[in-house]
């Protein structure tokens, strides 16, 4: 019985990983395919779409919007998604479930409600849509991400490290710098790229929030119209696959060093849950 | 204030206010704001704050609105349904059945996800299109005469790319809740004498109900939000109420009405996860 369950589950397993998969393997096949439809069957292989999009002047602006909205939201999210861990694994103090409950909400609210809400008083107050106003809807949905990476290199910290360190004359702020710092700085790294990821992909707060100049998702939204369009899109679509998971490797191989550093087991979801 | 506070509770607030600053600047007088707003009305350009019902009348009265909210719910709760169903399975099988590569397998899990969301949605109708990947896969076998139609531009298209979109999501918090579960327990049930179904339903499921809860809310809260995946997927059929709010903050230009729409869905989500939780957390928690 134990044994048939367990390959019926396996069977499964692989299944649901086909269905995983199926979209995102069709992407480099139709980026690498000689034909301007996206259907089957294939023709010939060609690298003409990477061509195209070398040559898309628009295209360029868009990465370079989102690679400033991501950079910039990645280090104001890791600064303030730091401060509330560190506070959140050291101090007790009245009002910290709560406001951490609060900190935490935008995990859960649907993108759409923060995109508008952040609208409504930025059109009540005159004030002008720009990529600094994506910044800050995007800072608002990374920083949970940020505390909860954070919260555990925070929450590994020993103790006696900082007081051993106090104790020998170091000062508060030289404690921080000395001794914290760097036995956090991989869960700072790893909070980062994932930051700057989620921010690289994040269409909806951007749709709402943008003004002229266009992130990179936002653009990609405009495209999608255009069948013409549509295999350059595959192309950059497998570009930003392979970008994502490098980023990802990166930042889950910086936790895992952070959890060793501190002679923890690396837990098998720490970092993304 | 009476409160006497010691060196170190002030030390954590101090360090604790510019993030709790920020969520209060930047969510919290935002979404006050945006419930003032549902009541306000707007008078061409001009927006008039005299505080009425009357956003939420329309929103509540007319045929359309009704139509696209109870669609949307339905949606979502199909796909949280079906999301929630279908990954339990495999939270449980890395969970229980694989030994040394856990790690592995939640990365392999993740990874398809951090492509971009619209292309992921897009390649979706790739698939199911009357020229797709489906439709000629079936041809070539020859278990179809002619393309199936029903598979997109309809609310089916939409569950299933919502379903794979928010997989992970899913799978995620019911592992956590499996991983947490004490094994000894099992062997107990099954020393005193309960099979392996009576001893899921008895031990394991209570006990993951947690994660079940959780993975529950976080799928079924923000798909109701979602407006790419009709707008790509749903034809006309297929649309749902955040498409609604979105013509109405953008062509429509009556974004107070778009506002109490969008504070209509999120009381009707938020109720109804209420309910979820209550429920969930009769059923589980404690061993049977």
């Amino acid at each position: 019985m134990r044994g048939a369950s367990a390959k019926w589950l396996s069977v499964y397993a692989v299944a649901y990983m086909l269905f995983l998969y199926a979209p995102v393997v069709l992407l480099p096949l139709f980026a690498f395919n000689d034909a301007t439809v996206v259907a089957f069957p294939l023709s010939s292989f060609t690298t003409d779409w990477f061509t195209v999009l070398w040559q898309t002047e628009a295209l360029h602006d868009a990465v370079r919007n989102s690679l400033l909205v991501a950079v910039a939201a990645a280090v104001l999210s890791t600064v303030l998604g730091a401060s509330a861990a560190r506070a959140a694994a050291r101090y007790r103090f009245p009002g910290k479930a709560p406001a951490m409950g609060f900190i935490m909400l935008p995990l859960v609210l649907p993108e759409i409600l923060v995109a508008v809400a952040l609208l409504v008083p930025i059109i009540q107050l005159g004030l002008s849509l720009s990529l600094w106003t994506v910044i800050a809807g995007h800072v608002l949905i990374c920083m949970p991400f940020s505390v909860a990476i954070l919260g555990s290199a925070f929450q590994g910290l020993d103790i006696s490290l900082e007081e051993a360190s106090l104790d020998l004359g170091e000062s508060r702020r030289g404690t921080f710098r000395r001794v914290i710092l760097p036995l956090v700085m991989p869960g700072v790294i790893s909070s980062l790229l994932i930051c700057f990821t989620i921010s690289l992909d994040e269409f909806m707060i951007a749709f709402f929030l943008t003004g002229t100049d266009v992130t990179l998702p936002v653009y990609i939204w405009s495209q999608l119209r255009f069948p013409t369009k549509l295999p350059s899109i595959m192309a950059l679509g497998t570009i930003l696959l392979v970008l994502s998971v490098v980023l990802l490797v990166l930042a889950e191989w910086f936790r895992r060093r952070a959890a060793r550093r501190q002679g923890l087991e690396a837990s098998a979801t720490g970092g993304l849950m | 204030m009476g409160l006497k506070l010691d060196t170190e509770a002030r030390r954590g607030l101090l360090l604790l206010s510019p993030t709790a600053g920020y969520a209060l600047v930047m969510l919290a007088a935002p979404l006050v704001m945006i419930v003032t707003f549902s009541f306000w009305t707007q008078n061409y350009l001009d927006i008039d704050t005299t505080p009425t019902l009357h956003n939420y009348r329309e929103a509540w009265s007319r045929p359309i609105y009704r139509v696209l909210m109870f669609r949307s719910l339905r949606i979502s709760l199909i796909v949280t349904l079906a999301t929630v169903l279908l990954a339990f399975p495999i939270a449980y099988f890395v969970s229980f059945h694989v030994r040394r590569r856990k790690a592995l397998w939640l990365f392999l899990i993740t990874v398809p996800f951090w492509t971009s969301y619209l292309i992921r949605v897009f390649l979706w109708k790739v698939i199911l299109g009357f020229n797709g990947v489906l439709n000629t896969a079936l041809l070539e076998v020859g278990l179809i005469d002619e393309p199936l139609t029903f598979i997109l531009y309809n609310s089916n298209a939409v569950v299933l790319t919502l379903a794979h979109a928010w997989a992970p999501f899913a799978i995620l918090p019911i592992f956590v809740a499996l991983e947490k579960i004490d094994r000894s327990l099992l062997e107990a049930a099954e020393d005193l004498g309960d099979g392996p179904m009576r001893r899921f339903f008895r031990i394991t499921l209570p006990l993951a109900m947690p994660g079940v809860i959780a993975a529950t809310l976080i799928v079924l809260i923000p798909t109701m939000g979602d407006f790419i995946t009709p707008r790509l997927v749903g034809g006309t059929e297929g649309l749902m109420i955040a498409n609604m709010i979105q013509v109405q903050f953008s062509r429509a230009n009556n974004a107070p009405l778009g506002a109490a729409l969008a504070v209509s869905s999120m009381l009707i989500v938020g109720v109804i996860s209420l309910v979820i939780c209550l429920v969930g957390r009769k059923l589980g928690g404690r061993v049977r």
